[in-house]
């Protein structure tokens, strides 16, 4: 019991980080189906933005909440950049053209994006300094749950309950449910939707950039591949959860964090990156449209 | 000046042109209605006036500003408001939310709620069903939101894509006298694109006939009703 319950709560801060590159997927795929495989990217952008930041700063030896503070941030803001010029420059101009251009340009922007990183920085593994600090009320139970995973996890229910907020009761927020239902009828009605799209990606590069930055200080390392990985599989916790739905996102996370989790610690720990396309072939097979994903019916 | 203008207005769909130099126009108050068989052109002519089919070549002018080069968005932010065909309500948004993306871009929350109110009189089935969600609506309820939805935006002229398309005879009556009464009652323009040339034509002041992509005649709907040619070919008469 106690050995499972580790597990499960390791595989809960993994699921964590997952749902929050996942929603990007998802939301992305919500408004303009299109599945951006250059997320994953901008994810592990973030990750360096903060390694880079960080440490200029905390050279400059200033203190380090503020150093933690500082460079998630920057970070955000940068792959937030990123995420807007990418939909402008690659996506936008191919949006009304088949489906699968739009696509191949994103694999196209997710090799630019690695190789121009591994030029940039260095094709080893960087050790990722953990700004996050210790937590001394978590000391008795330390050993089902450190204080990085514990700030992952409330970080990221933060992150959650305010999106969820903001696409539920928001001016915007409502205009990007309209667009994604009804682009059309939702420009009769007067919504600007390359903002809205626009801002789709900002806030998906956003969340992106804060699990970059979390699981860095998690694992202690980066590398120019770490997007790429993390991308393939949040990308099949969204489809377990159903393509499109914020909530599905976010519970085909958490399977794929516990079954990895699970998975590692009582099968094999050589499988672990497998253990997530076996679930999602098995959900292919089982239930095409996700979990909570909704029966899409063709209109003739 | 009329309030709408459309001057030899062209529209192609790739290398097929759907609109050969279409000219109307609407005056303030009025009732216009666009009648013509299916494929004529009536929705093209709709998706140029609002921006979404690109025109290659004519005018739009809304107060004799040239509308023709603006965003669709930009369109609603200067009066003109759409009830679509197939009414296209956002299905899982409820209906008091699709009223909401209906003002949009209404800054004066005041003004909103009171019009929202009217909005409710007019249609009370709206009022019982507001937290419902739109796609469960029923054909004819969804028309009354999608008016409504349109209406919320305080258009100066509103446009209609076949709002009886699909709706039993008795909801297709109840919905034109209640297009009557919102040109009446808020002297709000209307536009109204139909296949049901007899309903149009009795709530219209002029009409317009429209043929493979070109007005065919245009007279006063009085005198269209008893037109000889348009009861042969539009009134099965």
């Amino acid at each position: 019991m106690d050995f499972f319950l580790k597990l499960f709560l390791s595989g809960t801060a993994k699921g964590s980080i997952y749902a929050l590159i996942a929603l990007g997927y998802t939301m992305v795929y919500g408004i303009v189906q299109l599945i951006n495989f250059a997320h994953g990217e901008v994810y592990m952008i973030g990750g360096f933005t903060a390694l880079i930041v960080g440490g200029l700063l905390f050279s400059s030896g200033m203190a380090v909440p503020l150093v933690l503070a500082l460079s998630i941030a920057s970070a955000v803001v940068f792959s937030a950049a990123f995420g807007f010029t990418i939909e402008k420059l690659a996506y936008k101009p191919l949006r009304n053209k088949p489906r699968l251009s739009a696509l191949i340009s994103a694999i196209g922007i997710s090799m630019i994006l690695q190789n121009f990183v591994l030029l940039a920085q260095t094709e080893k593994y960087l050790s990722f300094p953990s700004y996050l600090p210790e937590l001394e009320f978590l000391r008795p139970v330390r050993e089902y749950l450190n204080s990085t995973q514990f700030i992952i996890l409330v970080t990221t229910a933060t992150i959650m309950v305010a999106l969820t907020l903001t696409i539920k009761f928001t001016r915007m927020g409502k205009a990007m449910r309209a667009t994604a239902q009804d682009k059309h009828m939702a420009q009769l009605v007067g919504v600007d939707i390359n903002g809205v799209i626009s801002l789709t990606f900002i806030i998906g590069s956003a969340l992106a950039a804060v699990g970059g930055v979390l699981i860095c200080s998690y694992m202690g390392q980066i590398n120019y591949y770490i997007g790429f990985v993390a991308g393939i599989k949040a990308f099949v916790a969204a489809v377990l959860g159903g393509i499109g739905s914020i909530p599905g996102a976010v519970l085909g996370s958490f399977i794929l964090g516990w079954t990895e989790s699970l998975g590692t610690g009582y099968l094999s720990s050589d499988y672990e990156d497998a253990y997530a396309f076996v679930i999602l072939i098995l959900i292919l097979i089982l239930k095409p449209d996700g979990i909570l994903g909704k029966n899409q019916k063709q209109k003739v | 000046m009329a309030l709408m203008e459309l001057r030899d207005v062209c529209t192609y769909y790739g290398n097929i042109q759907a609109l050969r130099g279409i000219s109307l126009s609407v005056e303030e108050g009025e009732i216009v209605t666009l009648i013509g068989a299916n494929g004529a052109g009536k929705t093209t002519t709709l998706m140029s006036i609002c921006g979404i089919a690109q025109i290659r070549s004519g005018q739009v002018l809304l107060d004799g500003e040239d509308i023709s080069r603006k965003s669709p968005h930009s369109i609603v932010a200067m009066g003109l408001s759409q009830v679509p065909e197939g009414r296209r309500i956002f299905p899982q948004l409820t209906v008091l939310e699709n009223l909401d993306m209906g003002a949009f871009l209404r800054r004066d929350k005041a003004t909103v709620r009171v019009d929202l109110e009217e909005v409710f009189d007019l249609f009370p089935r709206l009022a019982e069903r507001r937290n419902q969600q739109g796609g469960t609506l029923s054909g004819g309820e969804q028309q009354m939101l999608a008016i409504s939805r349109a209406l919320m935006a305080r258009p100066r002229i509103l446009l209609l894509d076949e709002p009886s398309l699909g709706l039993a005879p008795l909801i297709v009556q109840n919905i034109f006298d209640i297009l009557k009464r919102i040109n009446e009652e808020r002297r709000t323009t209307v536009f109204l694109v139909e296949q049901n040339a007899n309903m149009a034509l009795k709530i219209a002041d002029k009409g317009y006939v429209l043929q493979n992509g070109s007005i065919k005649m245009a007279d006063s709907a009085e005198r269209l009703l008893a037109n000889e040619e348009v009861r042969k070919a539009y009134l099965g008469l």
